[in-house]
């Protein structure tokens, strides 16, 4: 019998979509929860060395707003959490055998964030040694840095599933050591952890760029473009060498992911790298920049190695070629946080150039959001680039789905919460920095007797 | 013991830990409206605040900590109510998720928005009610398995005398329990005054819980009869948790011992709680799914065991030191520090 299938209701599209958004709105919230502690550590830890209380109201006034978010990715957390059993019950009967391990570790990890979070924020005044309240940031920075480990290895496995045998449809001789530590899972936890830190690292230097733009002059602005850019800068040069290695994964492990980003139709030696570009019918690259030999240097790191094209593999197989947008736009914005980060490190060491101008403060500004972009686009990149695997070479997602009839009605639910919290994250957010700047804040008794200038 | 009842065993006192403390946390914030509303917001809400600030993150954890735990303790589990609990599962997330965010938004930002305030009492208030059609849907009768195809029946839980017990249960104990700690908590930090508040919620919310617990008792005589009768055979559980009940009233009462008279009322949920899981054993769902059948492999059940050990010594002296700080600690409970 003959159906319209655009109007069928599908219960595996409706739980793509309900996981795509759950997720690309957890990821916020979640790579600020996993950087934003690594500058707030930073920052008080200066802070206690030079016995400078701008740097400790740095500490002070970006976790205040942290709080704010860590409460929305804790929430989407548990919601992702549980829509995973809710949404791909199939998937986790497998992953459940298989990986639960990290799984479980993670919900440790998080544990251990979640109490030394509450203690830290409740005690700044409370210890009459600054350092120990310092101590106490130490594992909120392991926790939530545990836990995108932890996360980032059940992803990895479906990425690279390892660690078990199938026989006669049933998992057997099972290793959750190898599941854990498969192929994927070192490229993908170290360009997970350190994307993070970057993109936390230049919100932060966003915020204090828009306040600069915005006429505020007090040195203490400047200590935190100076804090955030540095780190920056080192960030983006591990992101930059980890990507580089992810391609390399990818050559070996999922050859078919890094052709479809890179259009890579033929099996070739010398092969070239294509930038930007569009598609005809018959799978030309037309208007694209191609830059000889890239390809084969990032697959494999010499110039003339062969790299594997889409032609040898099954047409059901190969991921959407879409694919190759996303990658561009993170590999560019890469360059470019690398290149801002690098032009404010170098004009400050330099003393001749001024690093406050306009026009730099406005390419750090822009970078904050262009960050977030990479995350997202970066991480559709890499679970759209599997399809249409859920467990690669294993089951596909279409088999993982759930068979609920009200799929449809969740995501709308979901779409309508998701857009609440975003709506009054914001405006609490502004909310409370707006009322209470950094320059009353600065004249309050408790920090003054630093030696703190107004310039 | 074998693993599959030590692992249902860990996970059931994770499960009792989220009742507890989530009871604590989500009456609070349900009392914190209502005082709201009748204007003795300014003598009660100093202690609920002082309480709950620290601790509401650690408080999800606890369920978080069962979900994951289940799935990798008991894989088929992951199937079954997976595909039945969409429904009911996303409203809670829903709950869950406001809760959360508006507690924090409401304490970090915007502290006199009188909507958010609603919106994460009324929120939480809901939460155990929510989470709670899952105990009852375990209870059988209400999940089919049709041509390999999981199937939730929604008219038979809206109309089942049991499930609506069930529900009412957990609304009229969120609060008991709460009312109970804040009377502890009151009276550690000498407030007298918020003390006959939330003493007067105790006493009040006390009959009730007892009511609605015998409820819960009877009707699922109807429902499970074969649980039932397990119930019957460890009555003694049912009756020690009775008599831990009339001791915490006692002590509240004359106004002493309010450490013990929380600890009691702990022991009550305890050994009613592990007398239900008990007598519920060895379902998971009943009939599909049993603890010995859906068990995950040998392999993982170690590895989850010995990762649940070292997690455990990392996590005790960490939640001691927490409750050190911020429960035992006298003065910061009197609000002079912090
Ligand atoms: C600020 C964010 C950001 C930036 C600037 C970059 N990436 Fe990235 N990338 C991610 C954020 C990200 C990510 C969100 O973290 C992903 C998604 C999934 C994953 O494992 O990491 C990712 C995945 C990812 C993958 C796929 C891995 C897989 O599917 O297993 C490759 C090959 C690269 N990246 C390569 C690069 C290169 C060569 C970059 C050049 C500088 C680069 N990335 C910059
Ligand atoms: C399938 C994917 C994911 C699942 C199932 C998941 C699950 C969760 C859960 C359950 C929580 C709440 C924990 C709590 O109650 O404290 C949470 C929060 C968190 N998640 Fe995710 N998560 C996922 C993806 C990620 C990724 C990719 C990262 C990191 C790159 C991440 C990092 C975090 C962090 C740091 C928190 C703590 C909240 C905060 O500090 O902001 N998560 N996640
Ligand atoms: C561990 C269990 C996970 C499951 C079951 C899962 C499954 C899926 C599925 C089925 C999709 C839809 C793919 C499509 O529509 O083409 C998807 C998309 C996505 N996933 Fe994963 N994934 C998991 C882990 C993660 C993690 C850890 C992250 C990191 C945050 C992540 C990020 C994303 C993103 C951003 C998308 C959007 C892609 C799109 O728009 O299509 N996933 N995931």
């Amino acid at each position: 019998m003959y159906e319209a299938t655009w109007l069928a209701y599908d219960p595996v599209i409706y739980s793509r979509l309900l996981t795509s958004m759950t997720l690309i709105f957890h990821i916020i919230f979640a790579t600020i929860g996993v950087g934003v502690p690594i500058m707030i550590a930073l920052a008080e830890w200066i802070g206690i060395k030079r016995n400078d209380p701008h740097y400790h109201l740095l500490a002070r006034r970006w976790a205040r707003g942290f709080v704010v978010t860590v409460a929305v990715g804790v929430v989407t957390g548990t919601a992702i959490g549980l829509q995973l059993s809710l949404l791909w019950p199939n998937f986790m009967k497998i992953a459940g055998q298989s990986i639960a391990l990290p799984l479980f570790m993670e919900t440790f990890a998080f544990f251990f964030e979640a109490i030394f979070l509450g203690i830290y924020l409740y005690t700044w005044d409370r210890f009459k040694s600054k350092m120990r309240h310092f101590l106490l940031l130490i594992p909120v920075v392991i926790g939530s840095s545990a836990s995108a480990l932890f996360i980032t290895m059940v992803n990895a496995f479906m990425n690279a599933p390892r660690g078990f045998d199938v026989e006669n449809g049933q998992l057997t001789n099972i290793q959750p050591l190898v599941a854990m530590f498969n192929p994927a899972t070192p490229t993908k936890v170290a360009h997970v952890l350190l994307t993070a830190y970057l993109t936390s690292a230049f919100v932060l230097a966003g915020i204090a760029a828009f306040s600069m733009l915005r006429g505020k002059k007090h040195v203490y602005y400047k200590k935190a473009l100076k804090l955030t850019m540095t780190s920056a800068l080192v960030f983006a040069i591990g992101t930059a060498i980890v990507g580089d290695l992810s391609g390399k994964y990818l050559a070996e492990y999922q050859p078919e992911k890094l052709a479809a980003a890179e259009w890579h139709f033929e099996t070739m030696e010398n092969a070239p790298l294509i930038l930007g570009g569009v598609l005809t019918e018959d799978n030309e690259v037309k208007y694209g920049l191609e830059i000889p030999y890239a390809l084969s240097i990032l697959a494999h790191g010499a110039p003339n190695s062969e790299v594997m094209g889409l032609e040898e593999f099954p047409e059901d197989e190969i991921p959407p070629l879409y694919i190759h947008y996303l990658f561009d736009s993170m590999v560019f914005i890469g360059m470019y946080l690398a290149v801002v980060s690098f032009l404010f490190v170098a004009a400050s060491y330099f003393r001749r150039f001024n690093p406050y101008r306009r026009w730099l403060l406005r390419l750090i500004l822009i970078g904050a959001p262009l960050s977030m972009v990479a995350i997202e686009v970066g991480w559709i990149f890499a679970e759209v680039g599997r399809q249409p695997w859920i467990l690669r070479g294993y089951m596909k997602t279409a088999e993982g789905a759930t068979t609920s009839g009200s799929v449809d009605v969740m995501l709308i639910v979901f779409a309508l919460l998701y857009v609440v919290l975003a709506v009054t994250c914001l405006s609490v957010l502004r909310r409370l920095f707006r009322h209470y700047p950094a320059e009353e804040e600065l004249k309050s008794d408790k920090w003054t007797g630093g030696g703190l200038d107004e310039l | 013991m074998s693993y599959e009842i030590l692992g249902m065993t860990v996970l059931w006192i994770f499960l009792y830990g989220y009742l507890i403390v989530g009871s604590i946390d989500f009456g609070a914030g349900f009392f914190s409206f209502y005082s709201e509303i009748r204007g003795e917001k300014q003598t009660i809400q100093p202690i609920i605040e002082r309480y709950l600030s620290p601790v509401w993150e650690v408080t999800n954890v606890f369920l978080v900590f069962f979900f994951v735990g289940i799935v990798g303790f008991f894989p088929d589990t992951a199937y079954y109510y997976g595909t039945a609990l969409l429904i009911p599962g996303s409203i809670a997330i829903v709950l869950l998720a406001i809760r959360g965010s508006y507690y924090a938004f409401s304490n970090y930002g915007s502290k006199n928005n009188r909507f958010y305030l609603f919106l994460y009492g009324a929120s939480g208030w809901l939460i155990p009610a929510a989470l709670s059609t899952v105990l009852t849907i375990s209870e059988g009768g209400f999940i089919e398995e049709q041509d390999g195809k999981v199937i939730f029946l929604w008219k038979e839980l809206f109309t089942s005398p049991y499930s609506w017990s069930v529900v009412i249960l957990a609304l009229i104990s969120v609060l008991y329990i709460s009312a109970m700690f804040l009377s502890y908590y009151a009276d550690r930090a000498q407030d007298k005054k918020a003390f006959e508040i939330v003493r007067r919620y105790a006493l009040g919310w006390s009959m009730p819980t007892i009511m609605a617990s015998l409820l819960v008792f009877f009707s699922i005589r109807y429902h499970n009869l074969e649980h039932f009768r397990n119930m019957l055979d460890i009555s003694w559980m049912f009756v020690l948790s009775f008599l831990f009940f009339i001791a915490a009233l006692y002590l509240l009462w004359i106004r002493k011992h309010l450490g013990w008279a929380f600890i009691f009322v702990m022991l009550q949920f305890a050994f009613a709680f592990f007398g239900y899981g008990k007598s519920h054993l060895p379902y998971i769902l009943y009939p599909y799914l049993n603890i010995q059948d859906s068990f995950t492999n040998e392999t993982m059940a170690i590895s989850l065991i010995v990762a649940f050990i070292l997690g455990l010594c990392l996590l005790i002296p960490s939640l001691y030191l927490l409750m050190r700080l911020f429960l035992f600690d006298a003065k910061y409970v009197q609000g002079k520090k912090g």
